[in-house]
């Protein structure tokens, strides 16, 4: 366990833990964009910068991102000195002229005081704010089919070539954790629709619900060896199945 | 034929002092990336061609010799001619009968191709050793630069190349190698400074089985070609320092990563790492000393972002170039996630130095906190300009006016930009500077990558502050939103500046928002990314508020904001400007006072950049359209 100081407040967490965690175990809030649990931690967005210190620093402060520094035992953490403050609203601000028209990023800047940005507005408004968090769980679920290209301004995420990915499964994964709604797709009874790619789906034996597409329940099938029934199944006859399993075997034991 | 003992080695070196002994005559031809583009391989091929027909053979010592870059790439092709250390310029192919003739074969000088001072009416130098461009400097990382032939490992030995890692090997532990890299006091020549033996002594105490060096080759500031030149010219000192750095933190892999874009150091590195194995100072037990190291390069593919150490070692990997943030030094967790040891190619090449003379040696140049020389490229508006490495602590005014000999065309001294890309730019009242890692920090630039541009008059420091950001906001990696969208934002504001469109409230916006870059970016390029902003704003916010206040222009160089005009009294109708202009917008009998046509004129100053009688001036254009 690592003991830290988070606004004054004293906090535990376990060890490997990163400051964010300590942050979160104290109940201050700092915002974040970039981050997600389920994710490896990025440092992208910049949101969650902290001030820290600790004894033997001689009243050094250095600024760090709470999602990628270690909740190192002893640390003493500030989550909204000025400059603190003074850095996050600036990045909103970026942001804010980036994505004048995002709700989510209009909320934050509006949290920070920012009603209208201070700098130029961008000249092709877009949503996507380049969290990264789609390409990471594309690269998480093992897939790859979209990334980041390009880079500076120019920097966007993109299938290969701006074509239709090859190697995307239509699992939606990447849209499911878009923070902004920025990444779109289409999905009518048998078809699904993203990144320009046109998926048929699979239907489950049970309930006929089309829920997976055949792409991803090859991948399922091939890369994690998941036999053929659990694919087909969709997750809501899976439950049943399992429930109904559950009280047999309790009706057997004579639980029921 | 594998060297496996200290006597061996001895023998191979002695036998390649032998070889060198029997070259009574020598000329070297400079074969580096300046002089081969200004026609030097023809040169030398003349030379080859020449000795035959003059019967100079080689059995008689009679040898042509191509080498790396010599530095002075201005003059090129430069032509050596040993043991008098005769130094031709700008050498053409039909010239090299003639130095033959008179020089090789009977110690005549050719007086038309000596260097001549411009500092001094022109007087001609005849020794190497004597042009002040050379006579100045100190070199270590570039001692053997344009002696040796890099593509030759016995000339390498003869000059001393490996000698220092048979010393570390044979009498020092690799506690002793970091004790000795330590003492030299020798710090990163990449251009942050960190002490070079902490960095090693902290990768030797960090666990793990495999660790690696890494050689950082992938310069990538406009104007910097000191790395190029270490590599391209004497690629052993680079692979010596490196398996001296991997003996003594425990790696038995090391990477070299180079810059694609630097051809010859990948043919010339390549071609020395198959040569030192087949000797045996590569490979498994080295020097027959158990010790064993390979080294591979790879070549990256053109991001500036690159060069940042964490994005280096992920490009190493196959992956996308990014920084990862460094919480976590790469001493501890770096390349495949081993303790890492990554340092630049000045670096390498200073620490196989600093074995081989001993660490007082080094230590004997510098100041008390930046120990040894460095090697910089001096550009811009200077008379010399060229590679040059001097000892820490040397003056600016000292660089510019006895090595660079002075401003070009005599021009006023407005600033010299230091460390690249996100460096800064350091005004005249600072010139007495001593230069240092702390003292350039001080002055708000840096280091960086030994890059020095001199400005005249005729430089604007908002243009240049300009310049730098398009520069970089190009090259942001666009991970991060403060480095991503702050530099798009900074550009805006800047080119709004130099168009005539500043705003009252710029300086504040770009204030507050360098600040938010420096503290809140991912890497060192977002977090220095404003240090050109922030030095120009420092030592010339006036040219700011020349811009957006008064409309003008200083320097007289941003477009929209200036007019230039001819006085009729001081013209004498000579024609140079009506030739230099691009427009045709110069209207004027010959002989008579010429003027401006506005509506054709650019602006470009080429004019007044032609004229011998100050007849052309610039004048804010507001103030002419009010006239």
């Amino acid at each position: 366990m690592a003991h830290l100081t988070v606004d004054g407040q004293s906090v535990r967490v376990r060890d490997g833990a990163n400051l964010l965690e300590a942050v979160r175990a104290s109940g201050a809030v700092v915002p974040t964009l970039c981050h997600h649990p389920a994710l490896e931690p990025w440092g992208g967005c910049r949101l969650c910068v902290v001030d820290i210190t600790r004894e033997g620093w001689n009243g050094r402060r250095r600024m760090v991102v709470a999602c990628l520094y270690p909740a190192e035992d002893g640390l003493t953490v500030e989550t909204s000195t000025e400059r603190v403050l003074a850095t996050r609203r600036v990045v909103l601000d970026l942001l804010l002229a980036r994505c004048p028209d995002t709700p989510l990023i209009q909320r934050l800047a509006r949290e920070h005081g920012l009603t209208h940005t201070s700098y130029r507005t961008s000249a092709e408004p877009t949503d996507c704010i380049l969290c990264g968090l789609c390409t990471r769980a594309c690269d998480q679920i093992g897939v790859s089919a979209i990334a980041s290209a390009g880079r500076g301004a120019g920097r966007e995420v993109a299938p290969p070539f701006h074509e239709p990915p090859p190697a995307c499964i239509g699992c939606l994964a990447c849209a499911e954790v878009c923070p902004t709604g920025h990444i779109r797709y289409e999905a009518s009874g048998d078809r699904r629709s993203i990144w320009g790619k046109t998926f048929e789906m699979v239907h489950c034996p049970q309930c006929g619900d089309g829920h997976i597409t055949r792409e991803q329940a090859a991948f399922e099938r091939e890369r994690h060896g998941v036999p053929d029934d659990d694919v087909a199944m969709c997750d809501a006859c899976k439950r049943a199945r399992a429930a109904a399993m559950f009280v047999s075997l309790g009706a057997a034991d004579g639980l029921s | 034929m594998r060297i496996d003992s200290r006597a061996a080695f001895d023998a191979v070196r002695r036998a390649a002092m032998d070889e060198r002994a029997r070259h009574t005559k020598e000329i070297r031809v400079c074969c580096g990336t300046g002089c081969l583009a200004n026609g030097s391989a023809k040169v030398a091929e003349a030379f080859a061609t020449e000795l035959d027909a003059h019967g100079l053979r080689a059995d008689l010592g009679f040898f042509v010799k191509k080498t790396g870059c010599h530095g002075f790439c201005q003059r090129g092709p430069l032509v050596v001619i040993q043991p008098a250390g005769i130094l031709y310029t700008a050498v053409k192919p039909k010239d090299v009968a003639e130095i033959v003739e008179k020089t090789v074969a009977h110690d005549e000088t050719v007086v038309r191709l000596l260097y001549r001072d411009p500092a001094h009416a022109k007087a001609t130098i005849e020794h190497y050793d004597e042009v002040p461009f050379y006579r100045h400097q100190t070199r270590i990382a570039m001692r053997n630069i344009g002696h040796v032939d890099p593509a030759d490992i016995h000339d390498a030995l003869a000059h001393g190349a490996y000698a220092g890692l048979a010393r570390a090997l044979f009498d020092l532990q690799p506690s002793g190698v970091i004790a000795e890299i330590e003492s030299s006091g020798l710090r990163g020549r990449g251009g942050a400074g960190f002490p070079t033996g902490r960095k090693w002594r902290s990768c030797r105490e960090a666990t793990g089985d495999r660790k690696f060096v890494v050689c950082n080759g992938d310069e990538g500031d406009p104007g910097a070609f000191k790395d190029r030149s270490i590599m391209e010219g004497d690629p052993h000192a680079v692979l010596e320092g490196l398996t001296i750095g991997a003996y003594a933190v425990g790696a038995h892999e090391g990477h070299i990563y180079v810059r694609d874009e630097y051809p010859l150091a990948v043919v010339n590195l390549t071609l020395a790492i198959e040569q030192a194995r087949a000797l045996g100072l590569l490979g498994p037990d080295i020097l027959g000393t158990g010790f064993d190291f390979d080294v591979r390069i790879t070549r990256g593919g053109g991001a500036f972002v690159c060069g940042e150490s964490s994005a280096l070692m992920r490009s190493i990997e196959g992956k996308t170039g990014e920084p990862r943030a460094k919480y976590v030094h790469a001493t501890e967790r770096g390349l495949f996630g081993c303790p890492t040891v990554l340092n630049n190619v000045e670096t390498w090449a200073d620490v196989s130095g600093i074995l081989q003379q001993g660490c007082d040696a080094f230590r004997a140049n510098g100041t008390a906190a930046s120990r040894g020389t460095k090697a910089f490229s001096l550009v811009g508006k200077v008379k010399n300009t060229g590679l040059i490495e001097l000892a820490m602590g040397t003056t600016l005014r000292h660089i510019i006016d006895d090595i660079g000999g002075g401003m070009l065309d005599d021009r006023p001294f407005k600033a010299v930009q230091t460390g690249g890309p996100s460096g800064g730019c350091v005004p005249a009242s600072l010139l007495d500077l001593p230069v240092d890692y702390e003292q350039l920090t001080s002055a708000g630039s840096m280091m960086g990558s030994g890059g020095m541009i001199v400005m005249d008059d005729r430089t604007c420091m908002v243009d240049v502050a300009r310049y730098f950001l398009k520069f970089l906001s190009e090259e942001s990696c666009g991970k991060c939103t403060p480095c991503r969208e702050g530099l798009k934002q900074l550009l805006a504001i800047y080119e709004d500046l130099v168009a005539g469109r500043g705003q009252p409230g710029d300086i504040a916006r770009i204030e507050t928002l360098a600040a938010a870059m420096q503290l809140g970016s991912l890497c060192e390029l977002g977090r220095s990314a404003p240090n050109p902003v922030l030095s120009t704003l420092r030592h010339f916010r006036d040219e700011y508020e020349s811009h957006i206040t008064a409309r003008a222009c200083p320097a007289g160089t941003c477009r929209a904001l200036t007019t230039y005009e001819i006085d009729p009294a001081r013209c004498n109708g000579c024609h140079l400007c009506t030739a230099a202009c691009p427009t045709e917008a110069i209207v004027g009998e010959r002989k008579a006072p010429h003027a401006i046509e506005q509506a054709r004129c650019l602006s470009c100053g080429a004019c007044y950049d032609a004229c011998n009688l100050d007849a052309v001036r610039f004048v804010p254009r507001r103030e002419r359209t009010v006239a």
